[in-house]
């Protein structure tokens, strides 16, 4: 061909220019993302109107106005005129000053407060280990089942020195976190089986666990939690008699149960058919093939929505304050029913809700870095 | 396939003898299903047996006579008739109405919040993005009973009648909850609230022969002028016409309280306030992963044919979007219902409330837990039956 | 392939362009990823836009019917120049057609259904005659007997024929192809060409990102080829490929070549 060049138009290689300033820049981030139009920019001039109002409200109500501390009398009894003076005004700080040690650890022996202390320290530390992919081996059982012990005879005492403390003095936090992980520890096997058995293909099985999901899903917990208080005591025999702790505990294992089985079938139901063949054309057995192949790729499928399931059960094991265990919450609630200081519930549960805040919104951080952290992997 | 088929490819499978023998799979699965369901019957039937005894130990006469005794039980706020002297009966369906009463509205109220904060989640607008974004992580990482105690805390902590704030005429906020103005009811009202429904319904019809109509000329008619009619005018026209009665019935001090107006109790409040913000934050999660679940794709395939873009949200975004959306929003609907059990914790009668006071009064334990859980479970599996029926008929065909 | 297979040329030249694009430039926040961009498209012509991922093809066709906004140049599409005008706006789209990489055919609706959608709303055609027109470009596209089935019950290549028929039922001056085949599967590439070619056959002024050095040796008229935002070389295909000028075009055909 001859008319190549005619026919072929060069273009030299211009250099990449720089954005107009109006695309790049503070100013025009502010264009897009505040100012973009006349309905943008009035929701921004609202919003940050109704932040500055509240913002510099409830700086002065929880810091400017507050009052920390108040005198107390020999006989233990706050002074607290300067906190009602202030009331609407001021936060009055001094009641968590007073009470904290009652609001984290209940009734527990004042002198021996440390043992709950180191109690907490060791969930949180349980909590960090079994977070870090690195520990997601078989052995993890092993740790928590240690840890639990060592937290079990520090609460009790009786050995190694230490007091004997009895359960009905246990309180606040420590009693807050024993419900939920040993609630998680326990429900999590039976999750497991009911899971399986409502993916099994024996029809009196996969009906019984059915029953029990759909059961325990259709009632609320505090149904659970009143037939724990005043139900099981008739269902045991004459001279068997079980704690209000472990009775909560048991109703908190069947509720979180149902909940958790339906994850863990998700998790099993996401898992590809070729897995299921390909392990029976290996000639596993039905438990080796669960346990070596179905189950690990399983749970590591619904791990997020774990944590999440969890993070609902932290805070569900607040609803024990209805039926009269001392929890966090209760202990908190407890703490300002003395006459001095009635009516600073607010201040109480800003408090305690910084805590269960921090647990949760820890947890729910995790999980979501979590989720795009295996989604990344599944798609490699 | 058609015509003559041969006979031989009709045949069916021939039944498989069972074995009795270990050998067989089916006839291990029939001894390991009557060994765990024997295992559960036995373990139940102790339970029972415990029960029994123990009942009769301790001398409690089970039944449900107790059901047609004086209840003797006060209670605040009830939406019938209702008196200590009536039955536990009565006082029982005070306690479900209350608790229906409550979960409706807050479904309504968590719905429209819900779907604000999940659309607010989306905007482009940094400020806005980043509150509805703070509200969800801050409502969701708190228990639910804590929030409903703060907001009771709260309203307690409020001044008397006397000093109560009063932001609008008519409106008092005060530690006996909200008094705020409405008017007195008459039948005429009632005749227009009637026109409302019959109006929507009315609307409905309207849209469906305009479309049919628009199938056949082509001609896209406007829904909203006859729906505006039918929904608003009418309704107006019945009021006006029966004489377009309105006596305002505002709350005014008298004394130590309020009189007239409409009466939001304290407890009601809270819990409602409760619920309310707690599932709202829910239900943004769920309205914005809805949204989000309709690809980018369909929003550029639909204004590359050149579909107006609300015209693209009704037809194309929305059907989908809601296939996302109402599973997940049906189960945070029983959510309410179930959550707002934990008014027993302040006060507010709902059916755990009264069930409970009844179970200690008459010690009919077994039957109060069973009323409890009979009210819940019947509410429970009506919706979830409703919800397998409405996924089938909306699930996606796929291959 | 030889010059005898290849279609005739159906450009009106002596009709005004069909697309004109002049120093159009396009950022991505500080990315450059449109400069200088000057391209005619006569009615009837078939160009083919070639060039390695993240060339800025995409952008380029996507910016036609303006799913993505210029910040800089002109674009004038049919003889009407895109702005923020609504009006034009969609005056454009109905003569612009476009097929997706991914198909986006609407899941909850039926073949017919998704074929019909813009007829009937935008063009306000009684339903009867909707039907019957998107029967005849199923039929066009060989997959009638699919009418009554959802998009998620066929095959990628049968979508995205389906996907095609959709984009005709609006009867348009101009079709956009956005990598139509790449999310294929190699035995289904070759029904959707075929339909393309077919398409191409009308007359149709196309517009088409794709890697398929044969389709684009047999329908178009023009291939351009783009890299890093720019057109670098753009000619019949005969004479681009067999004699590239710049070195950016040759590596990215040693590397097409070396692919197929």
């Amino acid at each position: 061909m001859s008319d190549i060049t005619a026919n072929t138009t060069l273009h030299s290689s211009s250099a990449a220019r720089r954005a107009p300033v109006s695309l790049v820049g503070p100013m025009a981030w502010m264009k897009t993302n505040l100012f973009a139009n006349w309905w943008s920019t009035a929701i921004t001039l609202a919003l940050g109107y109704l932040f500055i109002r509240t913002g510099v409200g409830f700086i002065d109500w929880a810091f400017v106005n507050a009052i920390w501390t108040v005198p107390v009398s020999p006989a233990g009894i706050a002074n607290t005129e300067a906190c009602r003076e202030a009331k609407g005004v001021g936060a009055c700080w001094a009641v968590i000053h007073e009470k904290h040690r009652f609001i984290l650890f209940g009734t527990y022996p004042y002198d021996e407060h440390w043992r709950p202390l180191v109690v907490c320290f060791l969930f949180i530390g349980l909590y960090i280990v079994s977070a870090m992919r690195r520990f997601w081996r078989w052995e993890l059982a092993l740790i928590w089942a240690a840890v639990l012990t060592v937290i079990g005879v520090l609460m009790w005492g009786g050995v190694l020195g230490m007091t004997y403390v009895p359960q009905e003095r246990w309180g606040g936090l420590p009693i807050t976190l024993i419900l939920a992980t040993f609630g998680l520890a326990f429900a999590f096997p039976v999750a497991i089986l009911v899971a399986l058995g409502r993916r099994s293909n024996l029809p009196a099985i996969k009906a019984l666990c059915v029953l029990y999901v759909e059961l325990i899903r259709g009632v609320p917990l505090i149904s659970l939690l009143f037939m724990a208080s005043v139900m099981f005591p008739l269902f045991l025999p004459e001279g068997m008699n079980i704690d209000k702790l472990l009775r909560a505990q048991v109703a908190i294992i069947l509720f979180a149960g149902a909940y958790l089985a339906e994850v863990v079938r998700a998790g099993l139901q996401a898992l590809p058919k070729g897995q299921y063949e390909a392990a029976d054309a290996l000639g596993l057995s039905y438990w080796k093939k669960t346990g070596f192949i179905i189950l690990p790729q399983a749970l590591r499928l619904v791990i997020p929505p774990l944590v999440n399931t969890f993070i609902g059960f932290f805070k569900d094991t607040s609803l024990v304050l209805i039926i009269g265990i001392f929890d966090l919450l209760t202990a908190g609630k407890t703490a300002i029913i003395e006459p001095a200081w009635q009516g600073f519930g607010v201040e109480v549960y800003i408090t305690l809700g910084l805590i269960y805040f921090l647990f949760c919104y820890a947890m729910s951080k995790y999980s979501a870095g979590l989720e795009t952290e295996l989604n990344k992997d599944r798609r490699r | 396939m058609s015509g003559v088929t041969d006979p031989r490819l009709e045949r069916k499978a021939p039944p498989r003898p069972l074995r009795i023998s270990w050998a067989d799979q089916r006839f291990r699965n029939i001894i390991y299903q009557v060994l765990v369901v024997g295992a559960v019957l036995a373990v139940l039937y102790w339970l029972w047996s415990n029960t029994r005894y123990n009942l009769e130990v301790r001398r409690i006469a089970t039944g449900w006579d107790f059901l047609w005794r004086e209840a003797g039980l006060p209670i605040g706020e009830s939406l019938i008739e209702y008196d200590p002297s009536m039955t536990y009966f009565r006082a029982l369906q005070v306690g479900v109405l209350n608790t229906l009463k409550v979960a409706i509205i807050g479904i309504v109220l968590a719905t429209i919040l819900g779907t604000l904060l999940g659309v607010a989640r989306l905007s482009k607008n940094w400020m806005l993005n980043k509150f509805a974004a703070a509200y969800v992580e801050i409502v969701r990482d708190l228990p639910l009973l804590l929030q409903l105690l703060f907001w009771y805390a709260l309203l307690q902590g409020l001044p008397g009648p006397r000093q109560a704030f009063n932001p609008i005429e008519g409106v008092f906020l005060s530690n006996r909850g909200l008094k705020v103005p409405f008017f007195i009811w008459e039948s005429a009202h009632s005749w227009a609230l009637l026109a409302f429904v019959a109006g929507i319904a009315a609307t409905y019809f309207y849209r469906r022969s305009a479309r049919a109509k628009q199938y056949q000329d082509g001609q896209i008619r406007a829904i909203w002028p006859a729906a505006l009619a039918f929904i608003v005018g009418a309704p107006l026209a019945v009021w006006a016409a029966m004489g377009a009665p309105f006596t305002p019935d505002i709350p005014a001090l008298r004394g130590f309280n309020f009189r007239g107006g409409i009466d939001v109790s304290p407890e009601f409040f809270a819990l409602l306030l409760g619920l309310t913000l707690y599932t709202a934050g829910f239900i943004a999660e769920i309205v914005r992963a809805g949204i989000q679940a309709v690809n980018q794709g369909q929003w550029e395939a639909a204004e590359a044919l050149g579909l107006p873009r609300g015209r693209v949200m009704n037809l194309i975004v929305l059907p989908q979007a809601m296939r996302v959306i109402i599973p997940p929003m049906t189960s945070q609907f029983l959510n309410i219902t179930k959550n707002s059990s934990l008014a027993v914790a302040i006060g507010y009668q709902d059916i755990v409330s009264i069930a409970n006071t009844t179970l200690n009064q008459t010690g009919q334990a077994i039957e109060g837990i069973a009323i409890i859980m009979l009210v819940y479970l019947t509410i429970s599996l009506s919706i979830s039956l409703f919800m397998n029926w409405y996924n089938k008929r909306i699930a996606l065909v796929e291959r | 392939m030889s010059a005898a297979e290849t279609l005739a040329s159906s450009v009106r030249a002596d009709a005004p362009p069909a697309i004109s694009l002049k120093g159009v430039n396009k950022w991505f926040g500080a990315l450059h990823v449109l400069r200088d961009v000057n391209l005619d498209v006569a009615l009837g012509e078939r160009v083919v836009v070639c060039g390695p991922s993240g060339s800025g093809k995409s952008t380029l066709i996507r910016c036609i019917n303006r799913l993505e906004e210029h910040q800089e140049g002109q674009i004038i599409v049919d003889g009407i120049e895109l702005s923020n005008d609504l009006r034009s706006l969609d005056a454009i789209r109905r003569e612009v057609g476009m097929v997706f990489q991914s198909f986006n055919l609407f899941p909850h609706l039926t073949i017919l259904e998704n074929c019909t959608l813009a007829p009937i709303w935008v063009r306000k055609m009684p339903k009867k005659e909707a039907d019957e027109l998107a029967m005849e470009y199923l039929t066009r596209v060989r997959i009638p007997e699919q009418a009554s089935k959802y998009p998620g019950q066929l095959s990628g290549g049968q979508q995205q024929r389906v996907a095609i028929a959709r984009a005709l039922c609006m009867k348009p001056k101009i079709m956009l192809f956005d990598e139509p085949t790449s999310a294929l599967d190699p035995e289904m590439i070759k029904e959707v060409l075929d339909t393309m070619v077919m398409l191409a056959e009308t007359g149709m002024t196309m517009i088409c990102v794709t890697h398929e050095m044969g389709f684009a040796r047999t329908v178009a008229d023009r291939v351009i080829f783009m890299d890093r935002g720019e057109i670098v070389e753009s000619g019949e295909p005969q004479s681009l490929f067999s004699n590239p000028q710049t070195e950016r075009l040759q590596t990215f055909l040693s590397q097409i070549l070396r692919g197929h």
